[in-house]
């Protein structure tokens, strides 16, 4: 019986940590027709 | 509240609202799915029943499981309650700050796709090419209205682009200059269909250009079938050259070869591995956007077939990392540890407030989709925003804002989805796009199954 957490952002401590606004708006990248936001690399200094 | 699903021999579950990830196996998900309650003996008894044969299952065995499990909950990784229903999750906190803008540098265009949502590059309206002193007009209204975010993108947009070369070129000079002067950072993305790009375009976008998208549907027939110059005549013989020697001499920037799949490609997976058969290595493919009565149209009916295609489109790309052959799927771009913080995913896409679309003669809109419709104007580049109240909606227009997303476990990866989707298939921006989210949700599935199998 296995269980192997994968190293995550946690979402929660990124409530406080995180709001910067820098990273890319979503439709800027290849999409253009639909959304999704989990894909834009986080840019805050603070988190990388 | 926890997802748990099985696919390509991995069996996950994913924490909500921690955003953790857990990869387990067949019996370890049957554990986090039964012991939600916290119930030990209850879970217990249920693992046993459900397991009947297998040897590991002792009562030891159980105990051990869901002591791990109870020291994840403890962690905040596992059955993580919503923490975020009371905090500034339904009002954008700054609805007037701008940081992207989608230049409509060309409302004209070369060639006459039947499926383009921009009705062949007009939409709706008269054909039209951005004068400079409106781009340049739109330049410092972005600066003006940035505050203190430093990274500005614009994204020429169209129609096509490239019909208006001279002013592109012109406005990525003036943005330059506006950097010195002001500190800011613009990152200038182009899209195009590539008819008219050549060395000159190659070297410039290449040097100046953050982010190029090159219209490319995959095969030839499917190609061919709906991106057609004015006389007819399909576009991939002449693009196909084009883009390869462009992304040849690419070096390394950022690029996609975006398609757009339809129901006369249900197969588009062969689509994209054609794409990345001319050495393309990154990839989009999107699904129409057009109306139900169309005959290009998805349905209910191809979701299956869909999904199918999705997940095997993912075991391809894990062969193909093996065979030194790897190429990267947009929306398979999960990076689970460095992705978007929790405001990013709450806010939404940002349209209507931090993005906004301009067209040739000055005219704001909530973003590309809802251009040409006077009904979502918002306002022009000499008065600014002056429909408040509409762009209110937009700000307001937030994760939380969507009664149906409640649910769901996909929430914090779209973030609502996208307004102009919602608002043509319920009429409502904060309304939900079914079919859209079923395709979304399997894409996820499929993204962070491909995270998982990397760091095994």
């Amino acid at each position: 019986m296995k269980i192997k957490t994968l190293n995550t952002r946690d979402l929660k401590a990124s409530l406080k940590e995180g709001g910067c606004g820098e990273c890319q708006t979503s439709c800027q990248s290849a999409c253009k027709t639909s959304c999704g936001v989990a894909n834009q690399p986080c840019e805050s200094k603070a988190q990388n | 509240m926890v997802h748990t699903y099985s696919l390509n021999g991995f069996d996950i579950a994913l924490d909500v609202y921690s955003g953790a990830v857990h990869l387990c196996d067949p019996v370890s998900l049957a554990a986090i799915q039964l012991y939600e309650n916290g119930n030990r003996e209850q879970t217990a008894r249920q693992l046993m029943a459900e397991f009947p044969d297998n040897p590991e299952m002792t009562v030891e065995a159980i105990s051990e499981l869901l002591d791990i499990l109870d020291g994840l909950k403890a962690q905040g990784k596992l059955y993580t309650d919503d923490p975020y229903s009371h905090s500034r999750a339904f009002l954008r906190q700054d609805p007037g700050l701008v940081k992207a803008l989608c230049l409509h540098v060309a409302h004209a265009c070369n060639l006459a796709c039947s499926y383009c949502f921009a009705g062949q590059g007009h939409y709706r309206g008269e054909a039209a090419l951005m004068p400079f002193e409106v781009g340049e007009k739109a330049l410092e209204f972005l600066v003006e209205h940035s505050g203190n975010r430093r990274n500005l993108e614009v994204d020429f947009f169209g129609g096509e682009p490239l019909l208006n070369w001279e002013v592109v070129k012109a406005l990525v000079a003036y943005g330059r200059e506006l950097e010195r002067k002001t500190g800011k950072v613009f990152r200038f993305t182009l899209t195009t269909n590539g008819m008219l790009l050549d060395d000159e375009v190659t070297d410039f976008c290449n040097r100046e250009i953050y982010n190029v998208v090159l219209s490319l549907d995959g095969r030839p027939h499917v190609h061919d079938h709906y991106r057609k110059d004015r006389k007819g005549r399909g576009s991939y013989e002449t693009v196909v050259p084009k883009f390869q020697r462009f992304v040849q001499r690419r070096g390394g920037k950022e690029y996609y070869i975006r398609g757009t799949y339809t129901r006369k490609n249900l197969d588009f997976l062969k689509d994209i591995l054609h794409m990345a058969d001319l050495g393309f290595d990154r990839l989009s493919m999107e699904p129409v956007v057009t109306g139900p009565d169309s005959p290009d149209a998805l349905s209910k009916e191809d979701l299956p077939g869909l999904f199918s295609q999705y997940e095997e489109l993912a075991r391809e790309m894990l062969a193909r990392d093996k065979q030194g052959k790897g190429f990267k799927f947009y929306h398979y771009m999960l990076d689970l540890e460095h992705g978007p913080c929790i405001h990013k995913r709450l806010a939404g896409c940002g349209s209507g407030t931090e993005y906004l679309a301009v067209t040739p003669s000055g005219d704001l809109y909530p973003c590309h989709q809802f251009v040409g419709d006077k009904d979502f104007r918002l306002g022009n580049l000499d008065q600014g925003v002056t429909r408040n109240s509409l762009q209110a909606d937009f700000a307001c227009n937030t994760l939380y804002a969507h009664p149906a997303c409640d649910g769901c476990w996909a929430k914090f990866y779209c973030a609502g989805g996208c307004a102009a989707n919602a608002y043509h298939a319920t009429g409502a921006i904060n309304g939900t796009y079914n079919f859209g989210c079923e395709l979304f949700k399997k894409r996820m599935e499929c993204a962070i199954m491909l995270a998982a199998a990397r760091e095994e």
